[in-house]
This record gives C-alpha cells, structure tokens and sequence, in this order.
C-alpha cells in the first residue's frame, strides 16, 4: 500500500475538517476523491502532502509517516494543488528549471525535455507562464508535480475550467500515469471518475461515506450511475 | 565526511530558492525603478543638494552619503522585501513551495540571502562616488579610504538587519502594502527611535545605555572605520532575531 490514512482527524477552531478518516491506496491505481464542497477533500490533500499537520491519527506515504518522515514523504509525492498556483513572471523552461533545482536533479535538462514532451507542452516551452492559457498552466502545474518522478501523485481538481479537448488531454495523461504510480485525484465531475478512477472514495461532512471500486460501489447501491450513488450519499447537506 | 555531503545539498536547496528569487525580483519593473530611484536620490544629496552636497562642503568625503542612505534603505527595503512572501502567500505558491522537500528554514534563508543579495547590487554602482571623490580630491586619493570600507561594511550590516525586518512584515499576510507600511515604522523605529527616546529627561542616567538598542549607534560606530566585534554581535542577533520570527510566522500553519 503506498497510502496508508487511520483515523485522521482535523480540527480549526471548534470544527471538524475531517473526523476520524480512513483509507488505502494501493500503487497502480487512481483513486477519485469526491465530496461535496467544504467536505473535506483538500484538507486530507494538505496533510498527506505535509502542508499542515493533523488533528489526530497517522498517515503513511510509501510506508514512511508524515509527521516524522516529512522530507522523505515530499521527496515521493507530486501535489497539484486546487487553483493550480504558478509564479507568472517565469518562463516555463524556469519554473521546472527551479523545480529540478529543488529536487536537486542529476540531469535536469533532460528531464524537464521529458515532462515537457510528456504533458504536451512543446509549443509552449518557451513562453511567460503569464501568458499561457489555462490549459497549458495546468499541464505545467502537472509537469511541476511529476516532474520528480514521485510514486505518489496528488491533484486537487486538476480539470477545474479546462475546455472538453484539455479535459480529455489531462485524463489521458492521469491514465498514463496511474499505470505505474498511485494517483489520488478530487472532483466535481463524475464522468471523469467512470472515465479514469478505478478506486472511489465518497467523503461527506469530513467522514468517508463509501470507500470501493467503482464496479462494486455500483452493484451495492443498485445504480447506474455514480451520480445517483453520490447524491444519495451526500444529499442531507443540501437544505 | 557524509555529514559534509548532507550540508551542501541543503546549501544548494538554499541557494535555488535565492535563483527564483532574484529571477522574479528582476523580472518586475518595480524592481527597476526602486534601483535607479535610489541611485538618482544619493546622487542629488551627494552633487546637487546644496546643504549635503560635496562640492559645496569642500571636504573631500563621503559623510553626507552615508547619513542619507539609512534613511533611504528605510524605503528601499521594505520596496524590496515586501513581495517576498506576501505574494506566495496571496497567490497561493507558497503551498507549492511548503510541500516540496525544503524545510522552512531553507525558504527562509534563501529568500533573506537573495533579498540581501539585491541591496548589496544596488550599492555597488555607489562606488562611483567613492572613485570620483578619490580622483577629483585636490591632492588626488585624499580620503580616508579605512572609513570609507567601514562605513560599506556598516550599511551591508544595516541592510541585513532591515532585510530581516522587511521579511517578517511580509510573512505576516497576504498584503504587499500593509507589509511595507508595517516594515518602514520598525525599520525606522530600530534605526532611530531609541536615540531620540534616549534624551528624555527621566532617562538621563541610562542615556547611553538606552542609545546602544537602538541600529544608529552601532551603525556609527561601525562607520568610523572601527570594527567591534560587540557591533558585528549586535547586528548579527538582531537579524536572525527577526528571522526567527519570520520562520514561527511561516510555521504558524502547523498550529
């Protein structure tokens, strides 16, 4: 199990963000995140990839703790977080030159030739990200969180805003990697879920209301569609 | 020997925070004009001002210059300083940076060197004046050269000092402006603030003791060509005092 999540709990002020999760993720699988707004979601996110710390309970990254292991955790996770935040003033090839410097990279000049092929960047290379459209700053932000190779990738809604043709590029592009590598990804959009996830964890009012395969999540709930499951799981918040 | 190696990576981790740093310092037109406004203010105070300017004072030195520039470094700084972290935090960078595999110290210390770095490269064309002055002396090299390094000294040190203050205002929020604001009054109020309360009247007896808190005195000390260890003490504690700050602020997440 590359992700190992007991009982994580996280508390701002009086408020529950998160209240006793827990899940795994095994490495060779993407996992869809779904909750409704404020349920939760970044939140697990920002503890996993050691931004802030947790309440309570423990998590594992590649069998390695986030609270005592944090560096080593860092070292094997790729995080895209929501609203994909970029330095505007750089020029791409100098955001993952940074980048590289950070991970202090053997050979960054070819790696960053890498993800640049591999996110479909090419045109693009040597632009001000200021000047790039959307769909490109979120292929640099995922060029930014794979670019070290990690085992453990994590993207906060990494198709939020993108047009149909950027949306299919982008889940090509989860696919491909979530052959080798675990992928947890959130989401509003459940066909991206039936298109890409195999694993589905449902989160609600910070508790995990529905943790299976997709196949199976649809057998127990006798529905069609993961709207339908999604819905009638998370409905009570709507008033 | 591997303890050696473990180093000089953190050392570099240090050193690519201060590259983006300095990328992104340079690449604002800001960055320009703080410079060049800075560069065209001492040279009006050292030529053309009348009440500071050399040629009218007849003395072959640099006094006026290093007493304007504690003053102009108040805003100059805090110019510098105050994106630093305001913005990452505001554009919401500073996550990205917070979870790759620096620790806060890491980001910290490069973000202070790199702004450090940039006030000392403002300083450098202010050499001019110095070679000026040597030449146009009228026995020619007729300045006292030791004051000269020393009082160089004491503005890097200076710079340091307001470098660290204009990095913990810039922690503190989201806002470049309140950063500025906030970092020009502590600038200030350090460099200053502790000579002028010094001659009230119920303070008599501890005058000088009082004087000694404050930046201006170690800063003419330092100037006077004299280099006392207790001043470097001073400058050097009072920096990492506000860098300090700026990592439990930075920290303050984790709570």
């Amino acid at each position: 199990m590359s992700i190992v999540v007991d009982k994580l709990s996280k508390t701002y002020g009086t408020q529950n963000a998160i209240d006793g999760i827990s899940f795994q993720a095994s490495p060779g699988s993407v996992v869809g995140f779904l909750g409704p707004n404020g349920a939760g979601k970044s939140t697990t996110m920002k503890i996993l990839t050691c931004y802030i710390p947790q309440s309570a309970g423990t998590a594992s990254v590649c069998g390695m703790d986030i609270t005592t292991h944090s560096m080593e955790v860092r070292r094997n996770i790729g995080y895209l977080p929501e609203h994909n935040p970029l330095y505007l003033e750089m020029y791409v090839r100098e955001a993952l030159t940074f980048v590289g410097s950070v991970y202090n990279h053997g050979n960054p000049q070819k790696r960053i030739n890498e993800v640049i092929e591999l996110c479909g960047l090419g045109d693009e290379q040597n632009k001000k990200i200021s000047t790039l459209s959307k769909g490109y700053r979120q292929r640099l932000g995922l060029a930014q969180a794979i670019f070290s190779d990690p085992a453990v990738l994590i993207l906060d809604e990494p198709t939020s805003g993108l047009d149909p043709n950027q949306v299919i590029g982008i889940r090509n592009l989860i696919t491909e990697l979530g052959k080798t590598k675990t992928v947890i990804l959130s989401t509003h959009i459940m066909q991206e879920v039936e298109a890409v996830c195999e694993q589905v964890i449902i989160i609600n009012k910070g508790k995990i209301v529905a943790d299976d395969k997709l196949n199976n999540m649809k057998l127990t709930h006798q529905s069609k569609s993961l709207e339908d499951i999604f819905i009638k799981l998370t409905s009570s918040t709507v008033h | 020997m591997s303890f050696f190696k473990i180093d000089l990576v953190k050392l570099y981790r240090v050193l690519s925070i201060l590259n983006k740093e300095i990328i992104g310092f340079f690449s604002s037109l800001a960055a320009y004009i703080s410079m060049a406004v800075f560069l065209l203010v001492t040279g009006l105070f050292l030529w053309v001002f009348p009440d500071s300017s050399i040629l009218d004072y007849g003395y072959a030195g640099l006094d006026s210059f290093f007493i304007v520039v504690p003053y102009l470094f108040m805003f100059l700084i805090p110019a510098i300083t105050m994106r630093s972290l305001a913005e990452e935090q505001k554009d919401g960078t500073f996550e990205l940076l917070a979870t790759r595999p620096l620790s806060d110290w890491q980001i910290v210390l490069g973000k202070f060197l790199a702004s450090l770095l940039i006030v000392i490269l403002t300083l450098v064309p202010t050499l001019i004046y110095y070679i000026s002055v040597y030449q146009l002396g009228i026995t020619k090299g007729n300045i006292d050269t030791g004051a000269v390094i020393g009082s160089y000294l004491g503005l890097i040190l200076l710079g340091g000092v307001f470098t660290s203050i204009g990095l913990f205002t810039s922690s503190l929020g989201k806002n470049q402006i309140i950063a500025f604001t906030l970092s020009v009054f502590l600038c200030f109020l350090s460099f200053s603030a502790f000579d002028s309360i010094s001659t009230l009247i119920i303070f008599q007896n501890f005058e000088n003791s009082i004087s000694a808190l404050g930046i201006n005195q170690h800063y003419q000390s330092v100037s006077r060509g004299v280099l006392d260890s207790r001043d470097f003490i001073y400058f050097l504690s009072f920096a990492g005092l506000f860098l300090l700050f700026t990592k439990t602020v930075l920290g303050a997440r984790k709570w």
